[in-house]
Formats: structure tokens, C-alpha cells, sequence
């Protein structure tokens, strides 16, 4: 997947430039954000919680305002033509925003009627999505009855029902085991493998390492460190544990139960022993 | 898949698609009832304990007071507890709205090609459908008491109408209260707010049992209008029209509603788009 990054000289996916945007209270929680994401491939936001990664998604996806700076999505101007943007974008929260008391199936027709499908082609696409996600089986049940990975599987179906340019997952394995959190990596896989151009927010080093085309680090609200994967670690001679705690001051989250133990570089890798372009 | 992506109906206008997306979010909500009709009780809860209290409890003493027999008051009762009914969906709308904004779904939807503005006229449309099958419900109940009404059918249709405006107010008056709520717990509150505003107007007592100070006010509360009008299109006894407001029930019926909705909800509109401050 790599490969693709090497596609340099094409117009971003995602960009933008001194992003800014601080809340009354709050105070600065964008400090000038500069992002550039190359199209068809996998751009990962790493940082720790406060970082400003769900804001900065958030704003992208034209659900929030910035005091200055400019974005732009697909082409189209985040500020000027939002709509020109929502018309190019999915979008999956932090939460899994679907109807608990509706059934997926019944989740997942009205979305796509919401995009203005006919019904007869939502109804189409609603079972197209249930199989990709392996979701058939519970789709005729209420989704307050789901597992938390088989919410995710959905809001996930449901973001990807307009095979959207550029999608933007926030924290899209947060709260799942391993297994539904692999099914969810390798959907991600499968849409970037489809042209689809992926930003996502992580707090997990292992999901950016292996599912990510290139990581921005982003700290304070402002992005402290970018690369691949591989030129992270280049850089710090390390681990990409050791480029998180010394970029950000704090180690990484340990992905549950499928990590192994922090301070262990070069030698005990484990189940990450299978990292891609090593540099 | 591309294919699916690009096929929608060929440009229909701004307008068309507000319905068609109105449409589909009201038939989410009542989807939403038909898996959990539970969530009519919050509404129906005040109005039928109230039919127990005050048709049979106190029925009689308070047909004394009016100087005429029970089954009379119950009569007088009903029509108020129809506005009542119209009045406590409000705790339904402001939770639902309030529910959405914290699950994330009016994100999702705001990130949709569609208008905001259609999720909560959705909401209101829902309101209205549900409405009358709450409506359904106790006017059953009332008919088991013993209540009936006595015009014709024009009559019965006009105060049908009368009770739906009234929804519709106290709809955008819940969707107001619900878009800058932080959660459905918070939506609670407003709902113990209603009862005395419920209480005092010309709907389970009649306002001129009340102490002066407060037939005042009740009979300016805008349910009472709608609740003497409606007394009078079914034909029930609505007391002495002695004051201004029952002298010109039918008309602050229409015009009450219509001026609550006229203000609530543009500042429902505008608050949507706040939300992405
Ligand atoms: N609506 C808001 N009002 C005030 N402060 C906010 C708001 N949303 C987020 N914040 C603050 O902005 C900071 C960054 O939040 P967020 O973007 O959610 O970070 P992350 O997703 O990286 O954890 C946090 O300190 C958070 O408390
Ligand atoms: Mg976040």
C-alpha cells in the first residue's frame, strides 16, 4: 500500500493550511493545522486524547466552523461549498450514530434514502452493505441488541453507502476486540484498494502502523511529525512508541490485547513483526 | 456500485427533495414506535391518570361546584384532556431531538446531502402522526366514560384540526427546548415545567373556580382556547363565555398556535446551523 504514496504530484485528497479554531472557553484547540493527504491512500491522525483529531475531522467534514486558515475536501472548499463537500464525503464518529431502536437493515435504508436513493435501489445497497460487513445475520434486529463491534460494522456500512472520495473514520477501532477491529481494518483496506481516499484518527500506534499509508502525529493542535510509518521510526532510530512519547510527551495506547508490552523496540515485536516498507 | 451511487431521481426541485427527506425522518420515528410503543406512555400517562382522577375521583365534587351533575362535568373534562394530550408530546419531541444530538445522528444527517432543516420538520410531521394515535386513544377511553360529542362531522374534523395546530406549537416549542440540550436527562427537566402550565388554563378546571388572580392568566394560556373551541365544536359544555378569550375561542385557536410555531420555528432553524459553531 505504500506504493501508492509515491503518487506525489497529484492534487490532495484533503488539505489544509493554518487551521485554527479554539472554543470561548476552551481556548486554542487548533493551532494552525497543516495537512495535506494524497488521494487513494490510508492518512492516519495520531495523537493523544485532547490532541484536537476529532475537531479537526469534524471541520473537514463541514460539521463545525474554524476561525481561519483554509481546507479544502475533494476539490471543493470547505468554507465556500460545504455542500459540495458532503456530497463527496462519508463520515463515521467517534459514536456509532445510527437509530438503536431501528433495525440495521432499516438503519441502513433510511440513510440511503437520505441520500437520495430511490427506494428500490436503497433497499439494494442496504443488503449489498449487511453482506460486505457480515452483518446479514443480525440485520433484521434492533441495534440496541448489537455487540459494540457490530454497531461500528454498521456506522462504518452506513458511511460507506455513497462510495464517497474521501472518507473520514474518527477512532474507528475504538471499543472493539480484535476480531471485529481486524473485520474493520480490512474494510478500510478494501475501500482504499477502490480509490477511496481515507483520513483516520487513532490513538492506537499498531493501527497506524499497520493500516496507514502515512501518519501525521499531531499534538497541541498542530501536527508535529509526518511520514510513513517506516520514516517515523527511521527518524527516531526506534519504535514508532519511542517517535509518539518523545513527539508528544506521553506513550501511546497499547491496542487491547493484541500489543505487545511498551519499551520492547527493536527485538520482541510479536504480532507487529509483519510491518510493511521497512526503510 | 457506481452505478447505484449515481442513480437518484432526475432534479427534482430543492423543494421536492425537502419533502421526499421530511418524509423518510417522520417515518423513522414512527418506525421507531412501532418497535417500542412504550414510548407513548410518558405522553398518555398524565392525560389517562388524569381522566381516573378527576373523570371519577373528583368528577362529581367538581360537577357540584359547577353546579351541574358528574356525567356533565366529564363531558366538559374530555376536550381538556385532548389539549392536554396535544401538550405532553412535547416530552417526546424534546427527548427525541435531544437524544439524536448526543448519539450523533443529527451529525450523520447534517453531514448528509440533505437539509437540516428537513430532520426536524420530520420530527414535527412524527408528531402530528403520533399525535393522533395518542388522540385515538383517549378520546376510547373518554368514550368509555361516557363521553361524546354532539355536532356533526365537519365539527369533529374542525376540532381535530384545532388539536393538530396545537401540536404542531407545542412541537417546535420541544424542538427548540431540545437542540442546545446536552442529553435526554437534561430534556427531563423542562418536562416538570410543563405540568402547572398544563394545570392553569381552562382544562381539567374551569377558570372561573379558579381565584381570580389566576382565572387571568389561565384563560390566556394558549390551550385554553383551543380547549373551549373544541368544546364547542363537539357540542360538550364549556361554561359561561364571559370573557374576551372564550367570546373569540375559535380564532386565538388558530392564531395562537400559529404565532407560537411562527416564532419557534425559525429559531429552531437558525439554532441548527448554529450548532456547527
Ligand atoms: N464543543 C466544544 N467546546 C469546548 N471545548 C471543546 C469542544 N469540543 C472539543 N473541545 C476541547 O477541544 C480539545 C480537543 O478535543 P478533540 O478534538 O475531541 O480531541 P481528540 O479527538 O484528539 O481527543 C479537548 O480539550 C476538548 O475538551
Ligand atoms: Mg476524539
Amino acid at each position: 500500500m505504500n506504493t501508492r504514496t509515491s503518487t506525489a504530484n497529484t492534487r490532495p485528497a484533503v488539505r489544509c493550511e493554518g487551521l485554527r479554531k479554539s472554543y470561548p472557553r476552551r481556548g486554542v484547540v487548533l493551532d494552525g493545522l497543516d495537512l495535506a493527504v494524497a488521494p487513494g491512500t490510508v492518512h492516519g491522525l495520531l495523537g493523544p486524547n485532547g490532541a484536537g483529531k476529532t475537531t479537526a475531522v469534524r471541520i473537514l467534514a463541514t460539521l463545525q466552523r474554524f476561525d481561519s486558515g483554509r481546507a479544502e475536501v475533494a476539490g471543493c472548499d470547505v468554507a465556500s461549498d460545504p455542500a459540495g463537500v458532503r456530497a463527496r464525503i462519508g463520515m463515521a464518529g467517534q459514536y456509532a450514530a445510527v437509530d438503536e431502536v431501528l433495525t440495521g437493515r432499516q438503519n441502513l435504508v433510511m440513510f440511503a434514502r437520505l441520500h437520495h436513493l430511490r427506494a428500490r435501489a436503497a433497499r439494494l445497497r442496504a443488503a449489498e452493505l449487511l453482506e460486505r460487513f457480515d452483518l446479514e445475520a443480525a440485520a433484521d434486529r434492533p441495534v440496541r441488541h448489537y455487540s459494540g463491534g457490530m454497531r461500528r460494522r454498521l456506522d462504518l456500512a452506513v458511511s460507506m453507502i455513497r462510495s464517497a472520495r474521501v472518507l473520514f473514520l474518527d477512532e474507528p477501532s475504538t471499543g472493539l476486540d480484535p476480531r471485529s477491529r481486524n473485520e474493520v481494518w480490512e474494510a478500510v483496506r478494501e475501500l482504499a484498494a477502490g480509490g477511496t481516499t481515507v483520513l483516520l484518527t487513532t490513538q492506537y500506534l499498531e493501527e497506524a502502523d499497520r493500516l496507514c499509508d502515512r501518519i501525521s502525529v499531531m499534538n497541541h493542535g498542530r501536527i508535529v511529525a509526518e511520514g510513513s510509518p517506516a520514516e517515523l521510526k527511521a527518524r527516531v532510530g526506534g519504535s514508532l512508541d519511542d517517535a509518539f512519547l518523545d513527539l508528544t510527551g506521553r506513550p501511546a495506547l497499547l491496542t487491547p490485547r493484541s500489543s505487545p508490552p511498551l519499551r520492547s523496540p527493536d527485538t520482541s515485536r510479536g504480532p507487529r513483526d509483519g510491518m510493511r516498507g521497512v526503510a | 456500485m457506481t452505478a447505484l451511487a449515481t442513480e437518484s431521481r432526475t432534479a427534482p426541485s430543492r423543494f421536492a427533495w425537502f419533502a421526499a427527506d421530511t418524509w423518510v425522518v417522520a417515518r423513522r420515528h414512527l418506525v421507531r414506535l412501532v418497535h417500542r410503543p412504550d414510548e407513548l406512555l410518558g405522553t398518555l400517562l398524565i392525560p389517562v391518570m388524569a381522566v381516573a382522577m378527576f373523570g371519577f375521583v373528583f368528577g362529581d365534587a367538581l360537577g357540584a361546584a359547577m353546579t351541574v351533575p358528574g356525567g356533565e362535568y366529564r363531558e366538559f373534562l374530555l376536550p381538556g384532556l385532548f389539549a392536554l394530550t396535544m401538550a405532553f408530546g412535547i416530552g417526546n419531541t424534546t427527548i427525541s431531538v435531544a437524544s439524536d444530538i448526543r448519539g450523533g445522528v443529527l451529525d450523520r444527517m447534517r453531514s448528509l446531502p440533505m437539509t437540516p432543516a428537513a430532520v426536524l420538520a420530520g420530527r414535527s410531521v412524527a408528531d402530528l402522526l403520533t399525535a393522533a394515535v395518542e388522540l385515538a386513544i383517549v378520546m376510547a377511553l373518554g368514550t368509555l366514560l361516557g363521553w361524546q360529542w354532539h355536532g356533526g362531522v365537519v365539527a369533529l374534523l374542525a376540532a381535530f384540526g384545532l388539536l393538530a395546530l396545537l401540536r404542531m406549537a407545542f412541537s417546535w416549542i420541544g424542538i427548540l427546548l431540545g437542540l442546545p440540550v446536552s442529553g435526554p436527562e437534561a430534556a427531563m427537566k423542562y418536562f416538570s415545567l410543563l405540568f402547572p402550565l398544563a394545570m392553569v388554563a381552562d382544562t381539567v378546571i374551569p377558570t372561573d373556580l379558579m381565584p381570580t388572580w389566576l382565572s387571568g392568566p389561565a384563560s390566556w394560556n394558549p390551550l385554553s382556547a383551543t380547549v373551549i373551541a373544541t368544546r364547542n365544536l363537539f357540542g360538550n359544555p364549556a361554561g359561561p363565555a364571559t370573557s374576551w378569550v372564550a367570546e373569540h375561542a375559535t380564532a386565538l385557536a388558530v392564531a395562537w398556535p400559529l404565532a407560537i410555531t411562527a416564532v419557534c420555528m425559525p429559531l429552531a432553524l437558525a439554532r441548527i446551523r448554529r450548532i456547527a459553531r
